[in-house]
């Protein structure tokens, strides 16, 4: 071909590949009611949203909404802030939110109770977990940041801890004192995930994960440092009165399905396994003192949490479900 | 017939050493690399949010999907190289490889939140990764002389550059016009990805030498010619360099971790890190080409890793973050197309692609051991005394390479008549 038969060719495929692109774009943004998950504004009205009773989660189009705890099947009370995770208590939520942009950006957001904006804390990554202290003091979450590991390609968690009374964010706990088998270990693959605080606000359960195990770690805020309890707990979730936590283990090497909800007992160290036997990749809420809930394939789901019973289907397309207590 | 950027006005004009020129064909495979990492890159940005948040799945199945076929591309750029040796057809196996990039934007599309049919799709990505990169080095090597290597392959790794830089926008220009529509940044790509090979088809040329008479079919052509390049000592030297270098190399990602965490930078700007090398890169890696021209690429290649290990010093020390980041990006401009200009001619243009392909997966095999090796030296001394270790060793590592390849490697000085217009 020479190049005055090329030119005309290539501005022809040039013409050609544009309209088929701007074409399925332009169709593609028509499409209608698709699932937006980077909804800007995060900010909703709220009235009602955290009234006490109500089983609160995020919807599969990315809003925050309600239901009556006695009538879970009933009509969502909608209109909430656009959330990718959402966790509430004592009238404070945090919601994490991913920002549009070349790269994955999340900024986590507190909210007070009419859902408006108390603090805003800039993060990298990919929205992960959400966690409040019940109190509503300590806010903590997780995002993943691609890219970050010292495998190419690989990928790592970043957790941060925000005290509301002081205001101070830690953005990436990786640099606290973490003793591992009764010794002070040092590694530059260690990564946190899945923070749940006590009441006391200062004690806190979460994950770390180094050289391919993952551990279930005791952490003191105050004194800034962990300790390891046990190998193989992931996204601890500490019951109401303190006493228990339920964690996804890892039971298989299959990472299309590789974990089941186990329950820990703290006093015994017993783990029980738990009635779901369904893969769950969530960080558990307690739907009552016995019971606990969490997000399975679109639906969430509860299930005892002393390993009696069967899984029950709660909400349907939902995620992120949290209980708004009687007295806040 | 081809274009020719060095054409002046009578278009006889021989081309001279310190020409800004560039030969047609070098332009062409620059634009077809630009065009497919845009493509490449808009994929590569949306893929961690597209699975975990818009398909659900857990970001260990990503983990899973994305480091299944990190050995892949090192084994299937050997067999490109090869391929293309075999038959001389280097520009058949790059545009294969270009061709199965832009398909796999198909399969991600088709696959939906099959975790099997994302995996073949993304290993279809970087088969044709591997499958088309020796190839392409070895036609840019044959498309330039032999003294403005270095200069060619700087045009092409910043206009390959430029296209990674562009790439993560375009995606977040369709994202943004379609409210989030995943599918359409994949279409978007594909369409993106089929204009490179496009470009590749019509624009690129390849030099099609007469297969070695007596050398009936693959005889002259064999993995055993293209190991026993390791004979050959120039070459063997520069394989070694290369590999030795690559060893006492921080990854990208320990850098930026480190830079993050000693120039107290706020995590929101973290990603950032990697566009402020790859700018860097993009200014430098001309000037670098054509000083490598000019002094020789084994001092401009060495002087790269000596950028490297001043980065590393920095981050020692008071972690500036923009000097460190200039430092790195030159520490690449001044090394990653240098390497190939510098290997190119001491290889048999009948062996080109696997001589290439065999030195780009010595080199990646060797980092990635280094990763391992820091994450060793990290977890045993602590981060500062580690990166002091892979500092000093990049320091006589880089030393022990100038004696190595000094006697080794023709420098290709230059005319000092010729050396001013």
């Amino acid at each position: 071909m020479t190049s005055a038969r090329r030119l005309p060719v290539l501005i022809a495929a040039v013409v050609l590949l544009a309209a088929v692109a701007a074409g399925y774009a332009g169709w593609a943004a028509r499409r209608g009611p698709a699932p937006d998950p980077r909804a800007p504004a995060v900010q909703g009205g709220g009235d009602g949203l955290l009234d006490p009773g109500r089983l609160v989660f995020r919807t599969t189009a990315g809003r925050v909404a309600a239901v009556p705890l006695g009538d879970t099947s009933a009509a969502p009370v909608d209109g909430g802030p656009a959330c990718n995770r959402f966790h509430t208590a004592a009238g404070v939520s945090v919601c994490l939110v991913a920002r549009p942009g070349p790269v994955p950006m999340t900024d986590a957001v507190i909210l007070d109770r009419s859902m408006r904006e108390l603090q805003r804390v800039e993060l990298a990554g990919i929205p992960n977990r959400a966690r409040m202290s019940a109190s509503g003091r300590m806010a903590s979450w997780t995002v993943f940041v691609t890219g970050d590991s010292y495998n190419e390609g690989g990928f790592s968690t970043w957790t941060g801890i925000l005290d509301r009374r002081t205001g101070f964010a830690v953005t990436n706990m990786e640099d606290i004192p973490l003793t591992l088998g009764g010794r002070r270990y040092f590694s530059p693959d260690v990564n946190y995930w899945g923070v749940t605080f006590a009441a006391d606000d200062n004690t806190f359960y979460a994950t770390v994960s180094t050289k391919g195990k993952t551990y279930l770690v005791k952490g003191d805020y105050a004194r800034w440092e962990a300790r390891t309890l046990r190998e193989n707990a992931e996204c601890p979730s500490l019951s109401p009165d303190g006493t228990r936590l339920v964690f996804k283990k890892r039971v298989s090497g299959d990472p299309d399905r590789p974990w089941r909800l186990h329950l820990l007992d703290l006093a015994t160290m017993e783990e029980t396994p738990l009635a779901e036997t369904a893969s769950v990749d969530d960080q558990a809420a307690w739907l009552d003192a016995r019971t606990v809930m969490y997000g399975k394939g679109p639906d969430v789901w509860s299930v005892p949490a002393d390993g009696t019973g069967a899984p029950a289907l709660l909400v349907r397309d939902a995620s992120s479900p949290v209980v708004v207590g009687r007295s806040p | 017939m081809y274009i020719s950027a060095n054409r002046t006005a009578d278009g006889t004009r021989p081309r001279s050493r310190t020409s800004w020129a560039v030969p047609g064909n070098v332009l062409a495979l620059g634009g077809v690399s630009l065009v497919t990492d845009i493509s490449s890159e808009m994929v590569t940005a949306v893929l961690p949010l597209y699975v975990t948040l818009s398909l659900g799945l857990s970001m260990l199945q990503f983990g899973a999907l994305d480091g299944l076929y990190a050995g892949l591309t090192a084994l299937v750029r050997l067999a490109g190289g090869q391929l293309a040796d075999r038959w001389q057809r280097r520009k058949l196996v790059a545009g294969a490889g270009y061709g199965l990039s832009a398909l796999s934007r198909l399969g991600l599309l088709a696959a939906g939140a099959s975790v099997p049919l994302l995996g073949a799709a993304i290993a279809a990505d970087r088969a044709g990764k591997g499958l088309r990169t020796a190839p392409r080095d070895a036609m840019i090597s044959l498309s330039a002389p032999p003294d403005a290597l270095g200069h060619a392959f700087g045009v092409h790794r910043a206009m390959d550059t430029f296209g990674a830089l562009l790439g993560p926008l375009a995606a977040f220009a369709v994202l943004t016009a379609t409210a989030g529509a995943y599918d359409a940044v994949f279409v978007v790509s594909f369409c993106v990805a089929v204009l490179g090979v496009l470009l590749l088809v019509m624009y690129v040329r390849d030099r099609r030498e007469p297969l070695p008479p007596g050398a009936a079919g693959s005889g002259a052509v064999s993995l055993r010619a293209a190991a026993g390049l390791l004979r050959d000592a120039p070459f063997r030297h520069v394989c070694a360099v290369a590999a030795v270098l690559g060893l006492v190399t921080v990854s990208d990602a320990f850098v930026y971790l480190l830079l993050q965490k000693r120039g107290g930078l706020g995590p929101e700007y973290f990603p950032l890190l990697p566009v402020g090398t790859a700018a860097v890169y993009l200014m430098l890696a001309v000037p670098a080409g054509r000083l490598a021209d000019r002094l020789g690429r084994v001092p401009v290649f060495l002087a790269g890793h000596v950028a490297l290990a001043g980065a590393y010093l920095l981050l020692l020390g008071p972690g500036w973050l923009v000097p460190v980041l200039v430092l790195h990006g030159a520490f690449y401009a001044a090394t990653d197309g240098v390497l190939m200009a510098l290997a190119g001619p001491v290889l048999p243009e009948r062996l080109r692609a696997s001589g290439l392909a065999l030195l780009q997966t010595g080199q990646a095999v060797a980092r990635m051991f280094s990763s391992v090796l820091f994450g060793a030296l990290w977890t045993v001394w602590g981060s500062e005394p580690g990166l002091a270790a892979m500092t000093a060793g990049l320091a006589a590592c880089a030393l022990a390479s100038w004696f190595a390849l000094r006697p080794a490697v023709p420098a290709h000085r230059p005319d000092p008549a010729r050396r001013r217009r």
